[in-house]
């Protein structure tokens, strides 16, 4: 798992910092001054949407819209079949999300080959891993491998499909609603649904077990 | 297809605890910084999404190609890769502008601030 490169291109002389700035973050600098400057964008804009993607957006949106599908099957076929309003209905506005169900006959799991296109909106940021050559390439071609890696046994009838995300279409995996939650509020289901299980590296389990955080 | 808004990311009683699933969003602040730009350009109608993304799809296939995973960027490295091609390609700055730019901030000259920074 690698985030920053180890090479951060050539000395840069002297400056008062106390530390050696990367090229990545003047880089990143330069760009944003010259675009305030050029009146394109304000810091404050750039501000709001950082700040948003790490306060408060994650995946316990893409969480209520499995809970409502769990909760209420006429829901669930709307999500399934129209997303873009079914979504809308919850205040989500997304038109290029694909919601895909698992059964017991099939499982389902998302990966991006090219970038690492994620629906952003109702999971948040993508993990790492997601955005690794290893689970970009290999997903497609071994993904039972893969999802025995995520600790992830499915049985050999079940047909696995792997949805490789693009420009038109971002994919979620609806997870199956697991036995044992008949009493749970929409709140409650909520809470048992991880970002791994709508990317389909993961189960939800019911909440005993979902309680032991992991995987 | 455009990046998600900021309009359409409001949605009601989600000011739920943010990451259940923990893990880091941005490593750095100039990760975030170069996040929040391209998302912001495009919410703007700067660019189109479509074409940031391009350009991110074949920084990434550039890095891809690198068989040492110990030299290969990173994502947000691509993602700044893709960021300053994009806005050299649409004219929008040039790539000797960033250069000087860079340079004041290395130099000193200018100072980097960022929200994160204490």
């Amino acid at each position: 798992m690698h985030e920053h490169g180890h090479e951060h291109g050539h000395d840069h002389g002297d400056h008062h910092h106390g530390r050696e700035l990367p090229q990545t973050e003047l880089l990143t600098a330069a760009l944003e001054s010259l675009l305030v400057e050029k009146g394109l964008l304000s810091s404050d804009a750039i501000d709001r949407i950082v700040e948003r993607y790490e306060k408060d957006v994650g995946p316990m949106i893409g969480a209520r819209v499995v809970a409502r599908a769990w909760a209420d099957p006429a829901f669930k076929q709307r999500l399934l079949s129209t997303p873009a309003s079914a979504l809308a209905e919850l205040g989500i506005r997304m038109d290029n999300l694909v919601v895909v169900e698992n059964t017991p006959a099939i499982h389902n799991a998302v990966v991006c080959t090219l970038c690492s296109c994620y629906p952003w909106q109702v999971l948040g940021l993508s993990p790492a891993w997601y955005k690794d050559l290893a689970y970009r390439s290999r997903m497609v071609i071994e993904p039972r491998a893969v999802l025995r890696e995520f600790r992830l046994e499915l049985d050999e009838s079940v047909e696995v499909r792997v949805w490789d995300s693009s420009a038109e279409q971002r994919y979620m995996v609806l997870p199956a609603r697991p036995a044992g939650t008949e009493g749970l509020t929409e709140d409650e289901l909520a809470a048992l649904v991880s970002r791994d299980a709508m990317i389909g590296v993961a189960k939800v389990s019911a909440p005993a077990l979902a309680r032991r955080e992991g995987a | 297809m455009s990046a998600p808004t900021e309009s359409s990311l409001d949605v009601e009683g989600a000011a739920a605890p943010p990451r259940r699933n923990g893990e880091l969003v941005f490593g750095e602040p100039w990760e975030g910084r170069a996040f929040g730009i391209a998302l912001a350009l495009s919410d703007q109608g700067h660019v189109p999404w479509e074409a940031f993304r391009q350009q991110l799809i074949v920084a990434v296939a550039a890095a891809d190609g690198i068989p040492d995973a110990q030299t290969r960027p990173g994502y947000y490295e691509n993602w700044l890769v893709a960021l300053q091609r994009l806005l050299i390609e649409r004219g929008i700055v040039s790539g000797a502008e960033i250069e000087r730019r860079a340079r004041q901030f290395a130099t000193g000259e200018r100072d980097i601030v960022n929200p994160g920074d204490a």
